[in-house]
This record gives C-alpha cells, sequence and structure tokens, in this order.
C-alpha cells in the first residue's frame, strides 16, 4: 500500500468515526446531555447533516471553560452513565478546574499509545517508574495502565502541579526547587530498590533533575536499569531533546517524545530519524482524536505544509465529542508519516498571544 | 550570517535553535545566536572546578599581564566573532543597531572596559586592600606583620545574568578571571558583542579558554546559572532585587537611584552646579544605575529645575552614527510607553511639575516604527513624600526634590551613588554614617565618574573569597 493509499484509507476512517461518533453523543436517548442541549441551539441537525469529518465545521468552536464545574458527566453520553466513572482533571491552580469524566478513554488511549512503544525498550513484563503528576491528573492512572497493560507494575511519586504553580507564582523558587528535590528523592528511593524498573515516563524537568542527580551519584539512567522512557511537554524541544539523547541518557536508552493533554489522548512522535536533525513531529491517534494547524486568523482554514498556525484539536470517541477546540500551541504542519498516514504537527510551543501568561515547566 | 555559538568551558557548541539579534530600526537580522538550555549548564556546572584548577596554573600576576595585553586587543584588533571576524568599528556599529545605544557611547563604554582590563593590577591591588596576591591562589599567606590570613574562595565558577541594555556593566566581571575564579557569563538577548568580543581578547592575550561560559539562551539558562553557580550577579528591576535579596550566592543589581544632593551650606551657590547636575542625569542616555535620577535640593527646586531643563528640554533623537546623538532608543515596543504614562499619571499629583514640557517642541514620548524614544524630563517635586521623588527610568529623567536637609537621610530611600555638595561637617557625617548610600561621593563628582580602585555595591572579593581562620602552629600561651 502506498502512502497517498494510506492516507486516504487513514481519511475514510476518520469520516467514518465522525459520523459514528456525532450518532452516539447527539442520540435522543443515549447521547451526551451537554450535547443534546447545545443542538437545541443549532441551524443544522448533527444527525443528518454531519456525514464526513469536515462537517463538523458546522459547529462552532468549542469553549474549554465548559469543561469547568458540575455535572462532570454531562458530556459523557447516558449510554455509560451507570458503568464506573473516573472523572479528571486538568489546571486548577486557582478556581474550579477544567474537568472530563470518562469510563475507558484513558485505557484505551494508552493501549493504543502502547502498540507504538519498541519491545526491545520497554521489555513486556517489566516494571516502570512514573514521574510525574499525581492526584486527579488522567496521566497518573493512564501511565499504570500502559504499564499494566504492558505486563508490569507502576511505582509512582507524589507529585502536585498546582502546588508548584503556586510557588513560582509567588516567586519561592527555592521552594519549588525543593519540592522538585523531594520528587526526585521518591524517584531515587524507588530506582535502587530492587524493583526491575526498565520502563518510565518523565516530564522533561523531572527527567533531566533525576539524570543528574545520578550523575551526582556516579550512576546515570542507563545504569539504574532505565531502558525507555517517554516524556511530554512543550519544554520537550528539539535543543533539550538532543542534549538528553547525548548528554544525559547517552546511546542506549530509547526516548520518545509525546504530546497531549485530558481530552486529546496522546499523540506520538514520529521515531526518531538522524535526518530530522532534532525535529520533534507530533502525530494525533486518529481516528479516535485528530489535530489540525489552522490559520491565527481562520480557525476554519488549515495552512500549507511547513507552514506555522495555531494547533486544533478534535476529540471523536465513545465518551467524549469535541468538535475544533483551539489548543493553547502552536506549530508547523507535517506531511503524514508511513506509520501515521494523517498531517502531524511540530515545533510545538505555547501559542505566541497567550505564551506570556503561561507558566510552563511547573513540574 | 553571523553565527554565534554557546561557549562550554571554551568549546564552542551549535544548539538546534538559535534567536535572531536585529537592528532596531530596520528589523535587519544582525546575527544568529546559539541557545543554550539550563540541563546543559546545570551539566557543564559540575566541572568548573576544573576551571579554576587551570586557572591556578597560571599567577594572578600573569593573569593580570594577560588582561592588560586583552585590553589592547579588545580596542584595537579584529577578533573572532563567532563564524566571522570583527573590528573594532564593526563592533561599535553592531552594538548600536542592537541595542539603541548612539555609537559614540558604545565607543566610550568600550574604552571603559578596555581600561579597566589595563589596570586590572591596580583594580586589585585597591580592592585587596594590598594583599599579596598568591594568598588568594592559595587560599592563604602572611599579610605583611606576621600575621597568617586566608581566603578562601566561595566558588569555582562565578554566574553573571546580563542585561541588554547597558554595555557599561561589564567592567564588574572583568577581575573575576585573574582572580582564577571561572567565567560563567549569560549575555543579555540584544548583547551579546561585549562578553564575546571580551572572551576573545582575553584568550588572545593566552587566558586558556576552559575558563569561560558564555550561555545565551532564555531565562531558564539565568535560573541554572543562579542555581548552579555558588556565586552569580544578576542584572535585573526591583523585583529582581527583591526577589534575591538575603542570597548570598546572589549579587542583584537593580535600579539606582542616584542622587546629587546641596547642603543648605552650598545652596545660595546652585549655580555653579548645574552643568554637574545635567552631566549626571544625561551622560550615557540615563540608562545606567549610576546616572543621577534625583537633585535633592533645601529650596530653589523651581530654579533649579527650570535651569537643568533648559539645557535638556530642546535634546531630542539624532541618528545613531551622530557624535552628537545622547538619547538611546527603546527597541522594546511598548517600554517607552508604558514609562511615559507613569510619568504622566505622576504628573497628575498636585506636588509634581514637568518643567521640561515647555523646553520641548513636541511630546515626551517619540514612537517610530520598530522603536520609541523619550526626550529628557527633568520634574520639580514639592513633596519628598510623592511617588515621582524617588524614582529611576531608563533614559535622561530626573526630578528636582525639595526637601530639608535634615530629612534628606530619612527621605532618599537606597541610593547607589550620592553625591553630596556640602562643607556642613556634621551632614557630612550622617551622610558617610548613612548605610542606605552605597558609594558616597563627597563634593563636586558626578555621579557616573565612578573610580575603578573602588569597589562597586560590595567588594566583589568579599563575594568571592572567604576570609576565615587559618593556622598552621598552636597560638602563643594565653596566661599572662
Amino acid at each position: 500500500m502506498t502512502l497517498d493509499d494510506k492516507v486516504k484509507a487513514a481519511r475514510e476512517a476518520v469520516d467514518k468515526q465522525t459520523v459514528e461518533i456525532v450518532q452516539l453523543h447527539f442520540h435522543p436517548e443515549d447521547g451526551a446531555p451537554y450535547w443534546l442541549e447545545k443542538a437545541k441551539g443549532y441551524d443544522f441537525d448533527p444527525l443528518t447533516d454531519v456525514n464526513c469529518f469536515d462537517d463538523l465545521k458546522k459547529f462552532p468552536l468549542f469553549e474549554d471553560d465548559d469543561l469547568r464545574g458540575g455535572p462532570v458527566d454531562r458530556f459523557l453520553p447516558k449510554k455509560w452513565h451507570n458503568e464506573p466513572r473516573y472523572v479528571f482533571e486538568t489546571g486548577g491552580t486557582t478556581g474550579t478546574p477544567k474537568s472530563r469524566c470518562v469510563v475507558r478513554d484513558h485505557w484505551i488511549d494508552y493501549e493504543e499509545f502502547s502498540k507504538t512503544l519498541p519491545d526491545e525498550y520497554f521489555p513486556p513484563g517489566s516494571n516502570w517508574l512514573m514521574l510525574g503528576p499525581s492526584g486527579p491528573r488522567r496521566l497518573r492512572l493512564a501511565v499504570e495502565h500502559l504499564c499494566q497493560h504492558r505486563g508490569g507494575i507502576c511505582f509512582c511519586v507524589d507529585l502536585d502541579p498546582r502546588w508548584v504553580v503556586k510557588l513560582l507564582k509567588k516567586g519561592k523558587i527555592d521552594e519549588a526547587k525543593e519540592y522538585s528535590a523531594h520528587v526526585i528523592d521518591q524517584a531515587m528511593t524507588i530506582l535502587t530498590s530492587n524493583h526491575n524498573i526498565k520502563g518510565m515516563f518523565a516530564t522533561p524537568k523531572l527527567l533531566e533533575a533525576l539524570a543528574l542527580r545520578l550523575i551526582d551519584e556516579e550512576s546515570s539512567i542507563e545504569e539504574i536499569g532505565i531502558t525507555g522512557i517517554f516524556a511530554g511537554g512543550t519544554e520537550f524541544t528539539p535543543q533539550w531533546y538532543r542534549f538528553c539523547k547525548e548528554e544525559l541518557l547517552g546511546p542506549n536508552v530509547y526516548i520518545t517524545p509525546t504530546y497531549g493533554n485530558t481530552l486529546m489522548g496522546l499523540a506520538c512522535g514520529k521515531p526518531f530519524d538522524p535526518a530530522d536533525n532534532f525535529k520533534i513531529t507530533y502525530y494525533a491517534p486518529q481516528p479516535r482524536a485528530v489535530v489540525e494547524v489552522v490559520n491565527f486568523d481562520n480557525y476554519d482554514e488549515v495552512v500549507d505544509y511547513d507552514e506555522t498556525g495555531r494547533v486544533k484539536l478534535y476529540t471523536l470517541t465513545h465518551e467524549l465529542f469535541i468538535p475544533g477546540f483551539m489548543e493553547r500551541d502552536e506549530g508547523e504542519r507535517e506531511k503524514p508519516h508511513e506509520k501515521y498516514p494523517w498531517d502531524g504537527v511540530s515545533g510545538t510551543r505555547p501559542f505566541h498571544e497567550i505564551a506570556k501568561s503561561t507558566t510552563v515547566g511547573v513540574y | 550570517m553571523l553565527e554565534i555559538p554557546v561557549i562550554r568551558w571554551g568549546q564552542p557548541y551549535e544548539s538546534m535553535e538559535q534567536s535572531p539579534v536585529v537592528h532596531f530600526e530596520t528589523g535587519e537580522e544582525l546575527a544568529k545566536v546559539h541557545q543554550a538550555n539550563g540541563g546543559i549548564i546545570k551539566m557543564d556546572m559540575r566541572k568548573a572546578k576544573k576551571a579554576r584548577d587551570i586557572l591556578r596554573q597560571h599567577s594572578i600576576e600573569d593573569l593580570i599581564g594577560m588582561c592588560e595585553k586583552a585590553a589592547a586587543y579588545y580596542v584595537n584588533d579584529e577578533l573572532p566573532m563567532g563564524n566571522g571576524t570583527q573590528t573594532p568599528e564593526e563592533f561599535c556599529r553592531i552594538q548600536s543597531a542592537s541595542t539603541g545605544l548612539p555609537e559614540h557611547m558604545c565607543k566610550f563604554n568600550m574604552g571603559k572596559s578596555a581600561y579597566v582590563m589595563k589596570n586590572m593590577g591596580a583594580v586589585l591591588d585597591a580592592l585587596t586592600r594590598g594583599l599579596p596576591l598568591d594568598v588568594f591562589s592559595k587560599g592563604y599567606g602572611e599579610e605583611g606583620r606576621g600575621i597568617k590570613i586566608s581566603y578562601q574562595a566561595t566558588t569555582n565558577a562565578c554566574g553573571w545574568v546580563l542585561p541588554s541594555n547597558s554595555p557599561g556593566v561589564h567592567t564588574l566581571w572583568l577581575p573575576v578571571i585573574p582572580l582564577q575564579i571561572g567565567l560563567v557569563l549569560k549575555p543579555g538577548s540584544s548583547e551579546p558583542w561585549t562578553p564575546y568580543r571580551m572572551f576573545e581578547a582575553m584568550v588572545k592575550a593566552g587566558i586558556p579558554r576552559e575558563a569561560f561560559c558564555l550561555y545565551p539562551g532564555p531565562h531558564e539558562c539565568g535560573s541554572a546559572i543562579m542555581e548552579t553557580c555558588e556565586r552569580s550577579t544578576i542584572f535585573g528591576g526591583q523585583a529582581t532585587v527583591d526577589q534575591h535579596a538575603g542570597n548570598p550566592k546572589v549579587a542583584a543589581h537593580g535600579p539606582g537611584y542616584s542622587k546629587i544632593v546641596i547642603g543648605e551650606d552650598k545652596i545660595e551657590d546652585w549655580e555653579q552646579y548645574i552643568d554637574l547636575m545635567v552631566d549626571s542625569l544625561y551622560v550615557n542616555s540615563g540608562r545606567s544605575c549610576i546616572s543621577a535620577s534625583g537633585i535633592w535640593v533645601p529650596k530653589y527646586g523651581a530654579e533649579i529645575a527650570d535651569a537643568i531643563a533648559q539645557k535638556l528640554g530642546p535634546i531630542g533623537p539624532k541618528p545613531m552614527t551622530d557624535p552628537e546623538s545622547g538619547l538611546a532608543a527603546f527597541t522594546t515596543k511598548g517600554v517607552a510607553e508604558a514609562m511615559n504614562n507613569m510619568i504622566e499619571e505622576g504628573c497628575k499629583s498636585s506636588a509634581v511639575t514637568d518643567v521640561t514640557a515647555k523646553y520641548r517642541d513636541g511630546e515626551r514620548l517619540i514612537e517610530e516604527e520598530r522603536c520609541d524614544f523619550l526626550r529628557p524630563t527633568v520634574l520639580h517635586v514639592t513633596d519628598p513624600d510623592d511617588e515621582m521623588a524617588n524614582t529611576e527610568f531608563m533614559f535622561p529623567f530626573g526630578s528636582v526634590v525639595e526637601c530639608p536637609q535634615d530629612k534628606f537621610l530619612k527621605k532618599c530611600g537606597y541610593t547607589l551613588v550620592c553625591t553630596a555638595i556640602t562643607d556642613d561637617e556634621d551632614f557630612q557625617r550622617d551622610l558617610i554614617d548613612a548605610t542606605n548610600i552605597d558609594r558616597l561621593n563627597l563634593g563636586e563628582v558626578r555621579t557616573y565618574q565612578i573610580h575603578w580602585m573602588q569597589p562597586h555595591e560590595g567588594n566583589i572579593i568579599d563575594f568571592l573569597f572567604r576570609n576565615r581562620a587559618f593556622q598552621t602552629e598552636p597560638p602563643p600561651p594565653t596566661e599572662v
């Protein structure tokens, strides 16, 4: 199958997924209360007028502020309301956080992601360390599920990013550093306690802090037994990627960048290729989510390949429907790849118009 | 295109991302500067001891000699600059183009730095109070009266988070290398020129390149330097100073709030000091912390403000190449406007009058396509408690404040440079005792006329070395 064929097939899959998901979320009995209420104000009928992905442009942009407050299951189709449900929060340093109610989505997202991880570096049956935010975050449970799905046990640390944001906003840099050291202390205890840990999730900042701590103790990420890492966040820049590979990890430890959030799930990084010169390109987990790079002045218009625009996100799962949400990031539109035959985005960074007010790199 | 690498203990390092340095008037890209990341700095600082070890292979006297040679190279030679080279003339031109400082001021600052390097021996002799320099190499020695002394280095490398808009500050870090301590610089985003040129001049003079790190990069680089260097200096606003207050590892240099005060005994002669006041406000476009921002007088405030305003008010922007050009440009959009708004707001007070307004042909704020200017501004402030009495801006700005002499020290707040014109011995005694004044000039010294043999905002020797007890034998018996 040529790449063009794959691209066409992927597009057909997204069109099919779009129709299926819209039919569910707007189903009069089984649909999501939020969307059924919204549909009353539309000048089109989602059940009859949405027949392909492009028809999602008929919906107004999704306002993520609607995700604040209860009832949290209003976005969840009623079909799932009798299932055991999770609620995951995002942000929330002050005020009511945005939240999402989930039944199985986080498991499915990470099971799909698992297929992209090389067994050589993430050996099935080996244990993991989750070095990221805990508490009401989805990531904690998702990574644990990923590890379990691959036959391992996941060791976790306590990490409250909201507290770190508060410290940074108050200028209490030293306290934030102490908190980071406290997190690394927990990681060091786990890693030196004979737990056969080979896989790890970490944020770039924490991975860096852990690697430097190990260097100070005349060890290394490799020596401590880690063979595979996935990490995410806008701080995962090409420069950091290179520094990490060349100076923190060495050639025998695999690291892959990921890009994700509570709404979308997990976008995968294009496999490392020296020819890319550390450029990081992400591909959304289609057809369950789609990422577009759109014109800053017209969010309905996708920019040309290699051009810069704002990241627009669509979520098309049985548990959440988001017909176009403007992410807080910008980047360049990338061509489809053999492994991911749909558009990608590279160079993600905070959207320039809101970057100044964002506190990044909190953990 | 000129490309400037990161320097990691002397070795060039090319990053994945580069930041452009642009011409403030035309937007033309002047250079691409490679960008460090925080992790690189944290990694490199684990090897800082090597820098000190390498420098200690040379005596301090030898390093002083190399500084003297470097001074000549710095002002005269074509030196490497990234992937190209740069003559002194090109240096001034490009520094002016990226910082908005007129070329003749760039040249002046260049000479200032070279002077300090050329006179490094005398500078260190003054700052160490004449101690034998091997005390700092060995960590101990004899003071000359048979008394053992020890000066222990507090750090293997000293970090400097440098500003973009004030090339004059580079004189402050020059003594670090001859004191055999590794030098870690984070150049300002639009002023990589001085650190890189100085580095090349010093290397050409024989100083080991392994003693230097230059980390252009985002804010995280500054944080990483301050986190990992046991001693570092940062330049910034009052918020930066407040943030690091009480941290012995960090010296934060902020606004100077430098002032001239005229005593009651001299105030009748105020007209004699107008040139001194004008120069102190105006030289270097008022951009230095050592530029005066306040003139405090017991009376004749309106007359003094008017006399200064007559001289400064008509001054406007000129081409950067004009030797008479006295105003630096604001190269970041919105900064000048914000300052102008603050001044306008301040002028709403009944205690404040903008005396320069009547001598200006036009507005204070001049907005151009890619940069802005603020024309000199002199306020007459009748209430020393008014907010505008003790304010500093990065352009020729000053408040002539009426304040009784006996209230001056209570009202003047922190003052980096205070030039006091008085022969009143009691007032002089109070000024000498005042701990809110850093550099004190008793007499007709312009605030920017600083003597390089004097410490600036603390003695760098005390910052980089700890005078501690050291014995090689028991003390004499204590029985009498």
